[in-house]
């Protein structure tokens, strides 16, 4: 049997999710044996491969480059995840929402600075001027809340997911837990 | 015909980031660039919530380092209120923030390190990680899993939760220890150590393998910067005093009050990167460089503090007469570290008050202003806040871990670059090594703000005009 496609993804979040997904700790041989990890921050594929059956989601939507991604990676997943609070409501990235983002960029790059203040425009994506859950960009097929979700939801998940079935998760993980 | 050469994303570091790399006429490298892209602005979106908020929402900074956070933010808290915390309420604090650097550490060193290391720099990119890892050498990824275990499974024994447990609090920490809560952190130790010194064990061996690198790794003369203990041995939780030395091993400034930081670290901005640049105000930008993290702690205080680390600090303080400076050496200095948080925990689970009941202050803000200063697995994290007369957060300035280390971290980027890359022969084993020197400093993107722009790797041909004459894909 081929084993399943799976990448994971961080947007806007803080790479809690991710630690979660490693927090599996020896399980995650075991899930290792079933997948084959096609793109991740943990390995050294550069680009998002065509055909891929699960992608999990960490973070919000907060910059242009993140849009463009979510986008493409849309259209090269089965079953797209929103992992965590981050990507499932915006959570503490949206907090800025209320001053927006050029108050934010205000603050650090302009008045908590000794010298050369400016505001970064080379070689870095422009912010968007409001921040997003993932399914305000894209279709979602799977939401699991959590800041961050545990690793025994992590992997109820997979287990599920890797059996060909989306698990009942809404008792396993809840909003900020 | 100039080009540039584009490593993006950099992976197996914690956060996103790209480097570019710019190549002459004759296939020489002449600069290169460590960028950030990201930034969530945790400076001015925690404006107008109440004070006693902080440690929750900044641990979300970073789900690698949330504790140290937790640690820096309810200092700052801490002094807000003007309270001195009962001392098992500091203890306890120390004993999470203990497991936190083990975990951390142990994450880079064996998860997103050690395939370079084992594997080797110029293995196939397909299985260079720890998944590869787990199949070429079970031994070792097992042992990396269980040693990041152990730190997590600590973190939840005491806050509940591996990440962002709300358990530290301004004024303490919200429970006591149990017994049986000591009991089984104590269980936890001795397999920690062995695993540990098996680890130092065969890094020291291999060393010899990596002398080239050793030699090109960041390895340059700066000044380190860090807190030291009361007694000039490492400490964490930040209560000694802040320490700089130069590259010869000197002492430049001691018994630094961390909270005097204004006076002598500025911050810059580059156009090309969301990551600010401090500096050592007293030399000037870009003179003023300095090093944190493991490999300035060990080259800033005269012992660790524990006997087993301590044994092990000694032989690593002869690999050069005046400051350790390879940042190679960065992985060295992070395993002595971690068996000190071992060892150091155990101390402090035998204190004879780790039980008590006293370990949180309760108090209304006495003070408009306060800071908290910690080490983080990465370096020395400041956290300054400012709050009205409701308790209320005015301004906030951060100081992160990894920022400090930004000028490092693309001197050494240039450094490896130079050594390593040949623009007219590209091959994949080269641009590993510039992001391997990456992963020896650890950084934490999502700590500083952090980076997007994923695209696969990408070697363009620039004409004069900029334009794209010719593209190569990894
Ligand atoms: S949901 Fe929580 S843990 Fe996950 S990325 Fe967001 S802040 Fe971090």
């Amino acid at each position: 049997m081929s084993k399943v496609r799976l990448a994971t993804v961080w947007l806007d979040g803080c790479s809690g999710c991710h630690m979660s997904l490693l927090d599996m700790d020896e399980r995650l041989v075991e899930i290792a044996d079933k997948v084959e990890i096609v793109y991740s921050p943990l390995v050294d594929n550069k680009e998002f491969p065509q055909e891929v059956d699960i992608t999990l989601v960490e973070g919000a939507i907060g910059n242009v480059e993140d849009e463009e991604k979510i986008k493409m990676i849309r259209q090269r997943t089965k079953t797209l995840v929103s992992l965590g609070d981050c990507a499932v409501t915006g959570n503490v990235p949206s907090m800025r929402n209320t001053c927006g983002a050029k108050a934010v960029l205000e603050r650090v790059y302009l008045e908590n600075v000794t010298l050369q203040p400016q505001i970064p425009s080379e070689s870095v994506p422009a912010l968007r001027s409001r921040v997003c859950p993932v399914r305000e960009v894209v279709k979602v097929d799977v939401f699991v809340p959590g800041c961050p979700p545990s690793a025994d939801t992590i992997h109820a998940l997979l287990v599920g997911l890797l059996s060909g079935s989306v698990p009942d998760i809404s008792l396993l993980s809840r909003f900020g837990a | 015909m100039a080009k540039k050469i584009v490593i993006d994303p950099l992976t197996r570091i914690e956060g996103h980031g790209k480097i570019t790399i710019h190549v002459g006429d004759d296939g020489m490298v002449n600069n290169a660039f460590f960028h950030i892209g990201q930034v969530r602005g945790f400076e001015k979106l925690c404006e107008g919530r109440p004070f006693y908020e902080m440690p929750s929402l900044m641990a979300r900074i970073c789900g690698i380092c949330p504790v140290s956070h937790l640690m820096a933010s309810a200092k700052a808290c801490d002094a807000l209120m003007g309270v001195r915390i009962p001392e098992p309420g500091a203890n306890l604090r120390r004993i999470m923030n203990l497991a936190q650097i083990i975990q951390s550490h142990a994450l880079s060193f064996f998860h997103l390190s050690s395939p370079d290391l084992l594997l080797g720099m110029d293995a196939d990119p397909q299985t260079r990680n720890i998944f590869g890892l787990m199949a070429a050498n079970p031994g070792v990824a097992r042992d990396g899993i269980r040693l990041r275990q152990y730190g997590q499974e600590i973190v939840e024994s005491l806050g509940g939760k591996r990440i962002h447990p709300a358990w530290v609090v301004p004024g303490g920490v919200n429970a006591p220890l149990s017994v049986e809560q000591r009991d089984r952190i104590l269980s936890l130790i001795p397999e920690g150590i062995d695993v540990i010194l098996r680890t130092l064990g065969w890094f020291k061996r291999g060393l010899e393998k990596y002398r080239e690198e050793i030699r090109v790794f960041g390895n340059f003369p700066t000044m380190f910067l860090g807190m030291v203990s009361a007694s000039a041995g490492l400490g964490f939780y930040g209560d000694g005093w802040l320490r700089i030395v130069d590259s010869t091993g000197n002492i430049v400034a001691d018994h630094v009050d961390p909270r005097t930081y204004q006076d002598f670290l500025g911050e810059a901005v580059e156009p090309w990167t969301y990551l600010k640049f401090p500096y050592y105000k007293p030399l000037g930008y870009p003179e003023g460089i300095y090093r944190v993290g493991p490999l300035a702690r060990l080259n800033l205080v005269n012992h660790c503090g524990s006997p087993l680390a301590d044994q092990e600090f000694a032989e690593f303080r002869t690999l050069e007469r005046g400051a350790v400076l390879s940042s190679f050496h960065y992985h060295y200095a992070r395993l002595i570290e971690i068996l000190f948080c071992l060892e150091k925990m155990e101390q402090l689970l035998h204190h004879k008050d780790i039980l008590s009941k006293h370990v949180r202050a309760f108090a209304a803000p006495n003070n408009d202003e306060g800071i908290g200063v910690a080490e983080a697995p990465r370096g020395t994290l400041i956290h300054h806040y400012k709050i009205d007369d409701q308790g209320r957060i005015i301004w906030a300035n951060l100081i992160i871990a990894t920022g400090h280390n930004n000028l490092a971290m693309n001197r050494a980027v240039l450094q490896v670059a130079r050594r390593f890359v040949d623009g007219n022969k590209l091959q994949e084993g080269m641009l590993n090594r510039v992001e391997a020197v990456i992963r020896a400093y650890d950084p934490c993107l999502s700590c500083s703000t952090h980076a997007v722009g994923q695209m696969p790797l990408t070697i363009d041909l620039v004409g004069p005009e900029g334009e794209v004459l010719d593209q190569l894909r990894r």
